[in-house]
């Protein structure tokens, strides 16, 4: 009997910052055991526990796609007791890594279909691995339209610049990037809060068309009477929720929104989904 | 299944047998109350409880328990990585498990034991365990078991029933597990079961405390989340988490990290949802922050996600510990009916 609490033992690659203000940072882990790679196989949208030995576990959104190979990403921000601690942490150190967990972006539903992103501050990882996995050359043709409203606080604050630059140059994808505010005369992307440059930019609802939607719960309330306007059915938005976990299998009780598991059912869901369940998130 | 007669003077003889090829548990006096402890050699379970204190869950789901050892020193080899620690899962045989207590199994066990993961921890150490249950001739004013799909003779979860007989127990095989237990004992005298039936009716008839769930069932879950007494019923409550503790179908468990030096251990704890800290997010933001959502949560958990979930009644056994142990008198029979006789509209 596999032990689902094991640990895979990973190697801390690389260490980047992923903000500015160096609240974020970027970790790029490699499998100590080749094999142990090919066991974690995951989509986009699951999390992992990262455990970092002698301090505990925190469960985080995989930013890597799962076309890319040979390792494995996250972006975690300083919070805690442990995401403090590894945000110490040197290359080369040695940790584990619990997972993949959770159900993923809904892939099957969405083939074939227009594909709306709208994204705000630090919530983007798993949204970042989502467009790494539809932007790849074997998976393109399986989506219609791709849309993307990220926005964050300043330039600075916005993850994974480097890539939304690049995205900007393509014509397979439609980049909204978006600040509150800045003081960059060369800023040349949009300033304005989410909701408002989705109301602008976000193609109108329809059968063929779903929303996923990730950030702080005050960016999601006033995006969400936008989607309503511009005719989104709830069944087509997409929520992806963040609750304290232990496990992350479903067994120690304290993510449950009613009878559903924020990391087992979750924690993808839709927003019909959720309008059924007591919204204890 | 076996039908087995043991004289109370076998019954030592059987226990010393027993010995050899299990390691035995049953209910020892601590202090005011009975608790299931390790039977040392030549030790007798004490019978002459009401019931325990802490449920089997204190046996089978230890509160405390190391998963994973580790060393943080970097010049040992594998240093930062997990390593199972190791375990006893030889036979065990635990004695005088109150029927409630046996059906407790069976509710706890599909949280654990599922399609995508298996618990080991919790599964080795249920998988390894021989129940011998000790029907209640005499239920206390708190029980309400016959209601809470269980009861005072329910060999559910069960693999011996014993039922004293004042003279002598008569024990029911109920699994072929329980039936090589009593084969190990060499406790083969032919018994009947004539005379406990009527043991049984007298018991049930004991039980004068009910609780329904019927319109529990029917309506859903945000109509009752949603419903106006939660404040009332949490009103006196202080959150001490007691309820949870003893409860045996409450399996809800933190995990932590402990160091000591350059070595340490990941250990599961029993946690409880009466703690604020239990769904605290790291940014201080917190789904359950308010007393009245935590207690909401208790009993929304036990008597209508878990009805829903899984179609096996409610997570309650009706052993009434919570009831006996709730330092302001917070009654679940009390919160069920309110919770079932609600109008909802």
């Amino acid at each position: 009997m596999q032990n689902p609490y094991l640990p895979y033992p990973v190697r801390i690659d690389k260490i980047t910052n992923a903000t500015e203000d160096k609240s974020l940072k970027t970790y790029k882990f490699v499998f100590l055991d080749p094999d142990d790679e090919r066991k974690f196989a995951y989509k986009a949208g699951q999390f992992a526990e990262l455990s970092v030995t002698g301090k505990g576990e925190i469960p985080i959104g995989i930013a890597s796609s799962p076309t890319e190979k040979g390792y494995v990403t996250f972006t975690v921000n300083r919070v805690g007791l442990v995401s403090s601690y590894l945000h110490t942490m040197k290359e080369g150190d040695i940790m584990g890594l619990r997972g993949p967990m959770g159900n993923s972006y809904p892939w099957d539903a969405l083939e074939g279909k227009n594909v709306v992103i709208i994204g705000g501050g630090f919530a983007f990882t798993t949204l970042r691995s989502s467009i790494v996995y539809m932007l790849d050359p074997a998976n393109r043709s399986k989506f219609k339209d791709i849309h993307v409203v990220y926005g964050a606080r300043s330039p600075g604050m916005l993850l994974y610049r480097d890539e939304l630059t690049k995205w900007e140059e393509r014509d397979d994808i439609n980049m909204h990037i978006t600040v509150d505010g800045t003081d960059d005369p060369d800023w040349k992307y949009n300033v304005g809060f989410v909701p408002t440059i989705t109301e602008q930019k976000a193609p109108a609802g329809n059968d063929d068309t779903y929303a996923i939607i990730c950030g702080p719960p005050v960016m999601i309330k006033f995006t969400q009477p936008v989607l309503d306007k511009l005719g989104y059915t709830h069944d087509r938005i997409i929520m992806s929720l963040e609750n304290r976990m232990k496990c992350g299998i479903g067994m120690c009780g304290r993510c449950n929104i009613g009878k559903e598991f924020v990391c087992k059912d979750g924690p993808v869901f839709t927003l019909s989904q959720l309008n059924e369940t007591p919204r204890e998130y | 299944m076996k039908v087995i007669k043991i004289d109370k003077q076998d019954f030592t003889s059987g226990i010393e047998k027993l010995a050899d090829s299990y390691r035995l548990f049953g209910p020892v006096k601590e202090k005011e109350s009975y608790a299931f402890q390790k039977l040392e050699k030549g030790q007798l379970p004490d019978f002459n409880f009401k019931n325990t204190r802490l449920s089997i869950k204190s046996v089978i789901n230890p509160q405390s328990e190391v998963m994973f050892e580790y060393s943080l020193d970097e010049k040992q080899t594998d240093h930062h990585v997990m390593k199972e620690a190791k375990k006893d899962y030889s036979p065990r045989a635990i004695f005088g498990v109150r029927p409630c207590d046996g059906k407790s199994m069976v509710l706890v066990k599909p949280n654990f034991d599922t399609l995508e993961y298996k618990d080991n921890y919790w599964l080795d150490s249920y998988n390894c365990t021989t129940f011998v249950g000790l029907a209640c001739n005499d239920p206390c004013s708190t029980c309400f078991c016959t209601s809470a799909g269980s009861g005072p003779f329910d060999e559910t979860g069960l693999d011996v029933l014993l039922i004293d007989m004042d003279d002598y127990y008569i024990a029911k095989a109920v699994t072929s597990k329980g039936e090589a237990l009593l084969s190990a004992a060499s406790w083969d005298t032919a018994g009947t079961l004539d005379d406990v039936e009527d043991k049984k009716s007298k018991a049930e008839k004991k039980i004068k405390t009910s609780v329904s769930i019927d319109n529990i069932k029917d309506r859903s879950i945000n109509e009752i989340h949603q419903a106006s007494f939660w404040e009332d019923i949490a009103f006196s409550c202080i959150n001490c988490g007691t309820c949870t503790y003893v409860c045996p179908t409450c399996w809800c468990f933190d995990i932590q990290d402990e160091n000591s030096g350059k070595s340490g251990v990941r250990m599961r704890n029993w946690d409880s949802c009466m703690f604020p800290l239990f769904t605290m997010h790291g940014t201080g933001h917190n789904p359950r922050g308010e007393k009245t959502q935590r207690v909401r949560q208790r009993f929304m958990h036990k008597l209508k996600y878990y009805l829903d979930k899984y179609d096996q009644g409610i997570q309650c056994v009706g052993c009434g510990r919570c009831i006996q142990s709730c330092p302001v008198n917070i009654d679940i029979r009390r919160v069920c009916n309110i919770m079932n006789d609600y109008n909802y509209e």
